[in-house]
Order: C-alpha cells, then sequence, then structure tokens
C-alpha cells in the first residue's frame, strides 16, 4: 500500500516538473544577458574567464550568500561533532614504506595545484571554489595515507576561515567607500590576460579557495577526529 | 561525439539506479561517486570546465570520502525493512 502512495506521488511529481520544463524553449535566445556578458564582459571587468566576471564581479554579492551558507553549515557540523574530551583514537597501523612516501611526496604537489587554480581563476577556468576544493582533497590524502591519521588542530582551520571571509567582506565594504557600490571594482583593471589585472576579482578569488579550503578539510577533519 | 554522449547518460542512470539498489552502503557510495564523474565528464564536453572541475573534485573525490567515513562510524549494510 504504502508503494503504491509513494508510486503515485512520484509520478505526479515527474509529470508536474515534466510539463513546467516543456515551457521553457531550450536552445532559443530568449534573454539578451548572455550576450550582454559576452560582448561586455572582458571590457568591463577585465577577467577573461567569463564565467569568473559573472561569479565575482557581476554576481559578487550572490557568491557572498553562498560561502556564507558554507560557513553556517561548517559551523553547524562542528557543532554537533565536537567532543569536550577528545576520545583516545585506536593506535593505527603505520601505512607502508611506498603509500607514506607517495603521500609525503604528492601533498605539497597538490597544494600547489589547487593555488595554481585559484590564483589563476580569471584567467583559465577553474577558480576559488574549485581551486580550495583540490587542496581539501590534499588535507584528505594526509588523514589517509599518511602522517596525519588523527586529524590536525581544529582551530587552525577556524582561523584561516574567519580570517579569509572577514578579507572578503572588508574588500567589499572599501568597494562601497570607493566605488560607491558594495564589491564594486575599484582597483585598476590592467591588461587583460595577464596575471595582475581585473582589479579586485584575483584578491577576492584568492581569499575564497583559502576560505573554501580550509572549510571543507574542516569538514573532513572533524568527521575523522569525532571517534 | 553525440554517441558518445548518449552512452554516457546511460551508463550514468544506470549507476544512478544502481546506488539505489544495492545492499552494501559502500557499493552504494562508490556508484554515487560514479555517476558524479560521468556528470563531470559530460560537463567538459558541453564546454562548461568550470563547473566539470567543481563536480569532479567535490561531488566524485570530497562526498564520497565523506560518506565512506561516515559509513565506517556507522553500519555498512542496510538492513531489510518489514513492509507494513
Amino acid at each position: 500500500m504504502r508503494k503504491i502512495i509513494s508510486f503515485i506521488l512520484i509520478a505526479i511529481i515527474a509529470a508536474g516538473i515534466f510539463f513546467s520544463l516543456q515551457e521553457i524553449p531550450f536552445g532559443a535566445a530568449k534573454s539578451r544577458v548572455r550576450e550582454y556578458y559576452l560582448d561586455n564582459g572582458i571590457e568591463q571587468t577585465g577577467a577573461t574567464n567569463i564565467v569568473t566576471s559573472v561569479v565575482v564581479s557581476y554576481r559578487g554579492f550572490d557568491t557572498l550568500g553562498e560561502v556564507t551558507v558554507l560557513f553556517l553549515a561548517t559551523i553547524g557540523l562542528s557543532a554537533i561533532l565536537y567532543r569536550e574530551k577528545e576520545r583516545k583514537i585506536k593506535k593505527r597501523r603505520k601505512s607502508s614504506l611506498i603509500l607514506y612516501t607517495g603521500c609525503k611526496f604528492l601533498f605539497p604537489l597538490i597544494l600547489l595545484f589547487g593555488a595554481y587554480i585559484f590564483i589563476h581563476g580569471h584567467l583559465t577556468p577553474g577558480g576559488g571554489f574549485q581551486g580550495g576544493a583540490i587542496i581539501a582533497s590534499g588535507f584528505l590524502l594526509t588523514m589517509l595515507g599518511c602522517w596525519r591519521w588523527e586529524g590536525f588542530n581544529r582551530n587552525r582551520f577556524k582561523i584561516t576561515e574567519s580570517i579569509s571571509g572577514l578579507v572578503f567582506v572588508v574588500v567589499g565594504l572599501l568597494g562601497l567607500l570607493y566605488g560607491g557600490y558594495f564589491l564594486s571594482n575599484y582597483l585598476p583593471k590592467g591588461v587583460p590576460n595577464e596575471l595582475f589585472s581585473a582589479g579586485i576579482i584575483p584578491i577576492i578569488y584568492v581569499v575564497i579557495g583559502f576560505k573554501v579550503g580550509s572549510e571543507i578539510a574542516g569538514i573532513i577533519n572533524d568527521m575523522v577526529r569525532s571517534g | 561525439m553525440i554517441i558518445l554522449e548518449i552512452i554516457l547518460v546511460f551508463v550514468m542512470l544506470i549507476g544512478a539506479v544502481a546506488a539505489g539498489i544495492f545492499k552494501d552502503l559502500l557499493n552504494a557510495v562508490i556508484a554515487a561517486g560514479f555517476v558524479s564523474f560521468i556528470a563531470a565528464i559530460l560537463f567538459y564536453f558541453l564546454h562548461a570546465p568550470d563547473v566539470a572541475m567543481a563536480e569532479a573534485s567535490i561531488g566524485a573525490a570530497l562526498t564520497t570520502a565523506i560518506f565512506i567515513i561516515a559509513i565506517k562510524k556507522t553500519k555498512r549494510f542496510e538492513e531489510d525493512e518489514e513492509d507494513n
């Protein structure tokens, strides 16, 4: 009985989604926003990666909200998993020499690659979120394979996260002071395709990279440490 | 190229159904990560490399790892539910 009811409900939801999606003319040029971004993006923001100029410049305030949601999720998770007294973690077997050496060798390279991704966010595909996730996967590798089975000190992740969030907001407020509105691009745009171009976009993406990396690494760290 | 995309979509569908059917939760998590991985390849074919990178690193790698840690701390096998 329960299965039949749930099947009927799923069928109703599927039909609703199907009929509402039928109204959208996929592929047709309905809105002119896309053309506007493609035509004026490089000129107005200085970033050659149009996705970055939309995420950080045109829709920068939305990105601030997105980062805030991630911050709240991390806070909630560590509030649930936090223990006043650390439970004694079982002594694990040491990993083999090949695994240990490979992991130690790869960890700085993964950090470097993540940093490359978010520093070049305004020039090549990628950016703060992607680079931060890559850095977090490097920390995950150290917890799985080499010398950090018991996890890191959680306060360091929290401090990095808070400082980078603060820098994001301060950069936005300085835009209010110099440019007239929150997160306005008040620094010189420079020549497109150069590393130091696009005004405040690289600064914000580096900050987002640190923030996302420390947040996701902090989530994994909390889960590993929770005993 | 379009044939490859169609094949990938069908493989992705099989992975998604398998993730729902498996009783061994470890297998289900691996199947879900596989779905994310195929999604990342499809995003790349659709000229969205930014989204593909985010999907590959967060969806395929980190989410799978978090689920596996959670399974390790709880139970691995799903229990049969009684039909009432």
